[in-house]
């Protein structure tokens, strides 16, 4: 079982100390090719919140199974063979949930953010952890994702919400700036994401090193993986 | 005699680690191949569902009383209509009179690739309606050509094709704005609208020149 100490480490892991786009730059990918809106980022990480939370309860339960020698290989075969599940599952029996969600399914296969928690997370530990792990870790990316996917479209485009109407047909995407602002399209373009990233990466750290300074204490060293986008 | 046993742990210890990944492989692809068949039958009939949506769009339901989804011909590759694959074209009748055919084209210069369409031609020639069903376009700029992207609601880009004809709008005419035409585009993105223009434009032209032999080609019923 699960203790409430352990819930809380998880949680702030995932959603802030070990957040995914901020501090392990993992999944850049997606990233860039789909936060050109808050919905569309939020949906993408409502997806892959449900293949990270699958992927890390099967990984976790069959970790003991599984030679340390070819958990690599075993993994991938697992997370493509639930992603693909996921995606036919989906289309089968949600199909309005699918026309909205299934386009970032696809996506997740190219997201190594499932890989790399099941690696560093899921083979080591039991399954509710794991799964939890994985929420955590998407529900990090989700706030990431669509604080990203807002600024991008506020500063492009002046509307806020834009693609609502993909998940709701009745809801229109709200014009904030007047009508005749040009828009910008740097920010819709991918080295507005990489520019804005940057920006969501500055303002974290600051905040870390202020909070450190009000503790006295060294700021923590980011996290960084390598060799993986 | 030590180096010996250690061999054979060691080809031991390979033998199991390939059995292991050959079994975790053996599971996933039959949970693969399981899910596949057990969605297989639900995936079809909404697709099914899907194209009839599709169909709805370009072409009003109380314009014709067949089956269309029944009524087909299958076409072998055609360049006119951009098709380098077989493709399935519908024919709409009232009554067992010709209204319209529906069909898919392809625009192949899109910014990002092909641009996938379909088009129902009425038999007077002229466009009931165009619709996008698949494009790479960029997010938020030249995607507008998707009627739900499209920031216009009253008057989407590309509803702007229905009703034209090759009787009332010339050659010249059948070009955006830009290049002497009198389609509408956005600013920052007319590679994608000239391209689905041209497509559009040949299509017509096909199914003008074709038109006949379409609707005759083996319609028994």
């Amino acid at each position: 079982m699960i203790t409430r100490e352990e819930f809380k480490t998880i949680a702030e892991n995932g959603i802030w100390k070990q957040n995914t786009s901020i501090v392990q730059i993992l999944g850049l990918c997606p990233l860039l090719a789909v936060t050109t809106n808050a919905v569309n980022g939020i949906m993408l990480s409502l997806a892959t919140i449900i293949v990270m939370a699958l992927s890390g309860v099967a990984i976790a339960s069959l970790r003991n199974l599984i030679p340390h020698e070819i958990r690599i290989p075993v993994f991938i075969l697992i997370v493509a063979a639930l992603v693909t599940v996921v995606d036919l599952l989906f289309n089968a029996n949600l199909h309005e949930l699918y026309l909205v969600l299934g386009i970032f399914i696809p996506l997740i296969v190219t997201n190594c953010i499932v890989l790399a928690r099941v690696e560093a997370f899921a083979a080591k530990n039991p399954p509710l952890q794991s799964t939890f792990d994985g929420i955590f870790m998407g529900i990090g990316m989700l706030w990431t994702l669509g604080l990203l996917g807002a600024l991008r479209e506020f500063i492009g485009s002046g509307t806020i919400l834009g693609g609502i109407d993909m998940v709701f047909p009745d809801l229109h995407p709200i014009q904030v700036l007047p009508e005749s602002y040009p828009g910008f399209l740097l920010a819709l373009l991918p080295p507005g994401a990489f520019i804005l990233l940057g920006c969501l990466i500055a303002w974290k750290n600051w905040m870390e090193a202020r909070a450190a300074e009000r503790a006295k204490l060294k700021p923590p060293a980011p996290i960084a993986t390598a060799g993986c986008h | 005699m030590t180096s010996v046993t250690k061999e054979i742990t060691a080809q031991a210890m390979a033998v199991r680690t390939a059995a292991t990944l050959f079994i975790f492989v053996v599971i996933f692809t039959g949970l693969l191949s399981g899910a596949y068949l057990w969605t297989k039958p639900a995936i079809e009939a909404s697709a099914t569902e899907e194209k009839m949506k599709l169909v709805d769009e370009v072409l009003p339901r109380s314009e014709y009383d067949n089956n269309l989804l029944d009524d087909t011909l299958a076409l072998t590759e055609t360049p006119e209509l951009g098709q380098k694959d077989p493709s399935t074209l519908f024919r709409a009748r009232k009554a067992g009179k010709p209204v319209a055919l529906v069909f898919e084209a392809v625009a192949p210069d899109g910014y990002a690739g092909k641009i996938r369409l379909i088009v129902a031609i009425r038999a007077s020639g002229e466009v009931a309606g165009v619709r996008v069903t698949q494009h790479k376009e960029t997010p938020g700029l030249g995607d507008y050509i998707e009627i739900k992207k499209d920031k216009n609601k009253a008057r989407p880009w590309i509803t702007q094709f229905t009703g034209m004809s090759l009787a009332q709008v010339s050659d010249k005419e059948w070009k955006v704005k830009k290049d002497g035409g009198r389609l509408d585009y956005y600013a920052g993105a007319t590679i994608t609208p000239r391209a689905v223009t041209k497509a559009v434009h040949k299509a017509a032209k096909w199914a003008e020149a074709n038109r006949d032999r379409l609707f005759a080609e083996g319609a028994a019923k």
